[in-house]
């Protein structure tokens, strides 16, 4: 009875802490400026299935996607196995699914081997990063935190998945002890081969078999808390993120209705522009991007896949997409704990552009959409590099001297470079 | 444009010529050249002349919305006012703004770049590759421009151009959809480049240079620009061609 009410007290607190820190995330989410991304539901539902359900855009990759896969779905399925352990820690039962019968022995034969291939998907993606030091994990963004997180991740997952394996172990030496309370269910074609290293006694097996149980459930509940601090999150954003995502060409950047009135009223002294809220043009700051901008950033899971193909990066500029990413989240992250401390209207005088990215990486970029193309979710840094160019431009006249030389062009002879329109025809003339 | 306004006539299609295509030498080449293929299959077409003016690509990615919808609602007047209904591109810059860009302003045609046009009449018969260079066995491998390519998910257009030759057409390990940028997108063609350990543009001849081709086919007037300075830099002139898709389609059929 006492571990009953603890086990509903812990998973209650948990979910709590959780709901609590995932709508400070949404809440921070929604300082971004509105967009509208509602239209086309049966388009964008196709998207998040092929993309964030299917992994579609993994495939590129096939090693990382294979192994990813493993650890995917046993995530996916091995939470059937959570459901039960739900069930029998609030009721004091004991594998109730057992009823199942074949079907019991085939789910948790098929947990077992899952649980194993997911042991060895993160073993060696810690191989990956740590001894073999794959390129795409690292970079100046991915010292400190962002490093320790990936490898916190996977050592949790492979303890849990240990703890799994462990208790069933004991499970399956109870049973063949014919220890009362533990009854025969289940198959056991990865445990079976722990049963050896477990100890004999019934009463040493049972501390086994309940230490591995609430190791794993507190784990899984801890790791939940973990994700709104981590980049883990996008098992859970990976989903909405897709779902919302760009569905127009990638080549489209958007049109400012703010400047397309100014520009009206400019070509036509008759055109009344519609009232709109005066707002300042690109971005500064992370709250003057959409919000679908901010998720994106919540969403990224630090891959690299973006930084690894981006032109600039390749060729040794200061551009990393995916920090560009991690630079707005970190940043909306900490006007969101703004917000918690000192109100809604505090000021800490920083921005995203200058404190977090500096003009050398947006001027860097080359539109290529390559990263856009690249990342398994759907995120689109090449919109937020855009927003900080139109405020450097817009806002504050800050262009590279280069880039200024040629807007002038434009401007007074409808050219990026210095011709006379009149020479424009030429070309018919000459061969 | 003008004259055949004049005239009372409307063209088939508007040949949008674009700045570098204008102005850029080497670009002027592959504007006379698809001048030519329409003229050889009897395609009644037009261009602005000194009527044309910047799509205003450069200006907005570069940051300047502003410039760019003066330019685009200029353009816009312009093309509405000669009625047009179906555009060319020589440049996939000027084709991804007036195709994607242009109609939330008040401006909706039919928009397809060079390429499209040349598979289209590939497909229909009226163009073939005969009476001209032969390209056959020729290693030609082709750079996919990124507001081509990525940007609007034209990759086989191109392709098929190519394929018409019976040339050896052999793929960079960056291609299609993870092609990588010949450096010059996003205004990047009117600066410096930031500080880094190489030029993009020669990262991008180092991988075509793995291919061992003869022919560097390009669909960009920019890309055209940065690949061909890759090219000299390797000191690979004599060798190794970069030319045009419309270029390559008019001379395989002596143009």
């Amino acid at each position: 009875m006492v571990a009953q009410i603890l086990f509903l007290v812990l998973t209650l607190a948990a979910i709590a802490l959780f709901t609590v820190n995932l709508r400070k995330i949404i809440r921070n989410i929604r300082l971004g400026k509105p967009v509208d991304r509602q239209d086309q539901p049966q388009k964008r539902l196709m998207t998040m299935l092929r993309v964030a359900f299917g992994q579609s855009k993994m495939v590129v990759r096939p090693i990382p996607a294979f192994l990813h896969f493993f650890v995917y779905i046993g995530f996916v399925i091995i939470n059937i196995e959570v459901l039960e352990i739900m069930i029998d820690g609030l009721f004091g039962t004991h594998r109730i699914f057992n009823g199942l019968g074949g079907l019991y022995n085939f789910l948790i034969g098929s947990f077992e081997i899952l649980a194993f291939t997911v042991w060895v998907s993160c073993a060696i993606f810690l191989v990956r990063r740590n001894i073999l030091k794959l390129k795409r994990f690292s970079g100046v963004e991915m010292k400190s935190w962002p490093k320790s997180d990936a490898n916190y991740i996977l050592i949790t997952e492979i303890l849990l998945m240990s703890a799994f394996l462990l208790m069933n172990a004991a499970d399956a030496k109870l049973q063949l002890l014919g220890a009362s309370h533990y009854v025969n269910a289940g198959a056991f074609p990865v445990s079976q081969y722990l049963m050896n290293i477990l100890p004999s006694t019934e009463s040493a097996l049972v501390i086994v078999e309940r230490s591995c149980w609430w190791f794993h459930i507190i784990g899984i509940l801890a790791f939940l808390n973990y994700l709104p601090y981590s980049k883990h999150f996008h098992i859970l954003f990976a989903f909405p993120n897709t779902y919302f995502s760009n569905l127009e060409p990638k080549g489209e950047f958007t049109n400012m209705a703010s400047v397309t009135n100014e520009v009206k009223a400019m070509l036509d002294p008759s055109f009344v522009p519609a009232e709109t809220e005066p707002g300042k043009f690109g971005a500064k700051d992370v709250t003057d991007l959409s919000w679908v901008n901010l998720m994106n950033a919540y969403t990224c899971t630090e891959c690299g896949r973006c930084t690894s193909v981006c032109p600039a990066n390749i060729t040794g500029k200061l551009l990393s997409p995916r920090k560009i990413m991690m630079d707005t989240r970190d940043r909306i992250t900490e006007v969101g704990q703004n917000i918690d401390k000192h109100g809604a209207e505090h000021q800490d005088g920083k921005s995203l552009l200058d404190d977090y990215i500096s003009r050398e990486e947006i001027w860097a970029c080359t539109s290529c959409n390559a990263c856009v193309e690249a990342c398994p979710v759907n995120i689109d840094p090449l919109q937020i590099i855009m927003e900080l160019r139109r405020f450097a431009v817009m806002e504050e006249s800050q262009a590279p001297g280069s880039i200024n030389a040629m807007m002038g062009n434009i401007e007074n002879n409808q050219a990026p470079w210095k011709y006379s329109p009149a020479d424009r025809f030429n070309w018919a003339q000459e061969s | 444009m003008a004259e055949l306004m004049a005239a009372g006539e409307e063209p088939e299609i508007l040949f949008w010529v674009g700045c570098a295509g204008s102005y850029d030498e080497r670009a002027q080449k592959i504007t006379r050249d698809i001048c030519k293929i329409l003229h050889h299959v009897g395609i009644k077409y037009a261009v602005l002349g000194t009527e044309e003016s910047c799509t205003g690509d450069p200006a907005k990615r570069a940051g300047n919305e502003f410039l760019f919808q003066m330019q685009a609602m200029t353009n816009i007047e312009v093309l509405n006012a000669y009625n047009i209904k179906k555009i060319v591109t020589g440049c996939p810059h000027c084709f991804n703004t007036i195709k994607n860009e242009y109609p939330g302003l008040g401006g909706t045609y039919e928009v397809i770049h060079h390429t499209q046009l040349i598979q289209d009449l590939i497909n229909e018969g009226k163009l073939k590759a005969e009476g001209g260079e032969s390209f056959k066995g020729k290693k030609i491998t082709y750079h996919d421009p990124c507001y081509l390519g990525r940007g609007n998910g034209i990759y086989e257009a191109p392709r098929k151009a190519l394929e018409v030759l019976d040339a050896q057409l052999v793929e960079m390990k960056r291609c299609k959809s993870n092609g990588l940028c010949c450096g010059a997108g996003g205004a990047q063609m009117f600066k410096e480049p930031e500080k880094g350990n190489k030029d993009i543009n020669v990262e991008r001849i180092d991988e075509a240079l793995q291919t061992n081709p003869q022919v560097i086919a390009a669909g960009c007037p920019f890309c055209m620009t940065m690949l061909s300075d890759g090219i000299k830099l390797k000191d690979k002139e004599q060798e190794i061609k970069v030319l045009d898709i419309a270029e390559i389609t008019a001379r395989a059929n002596g143009l």
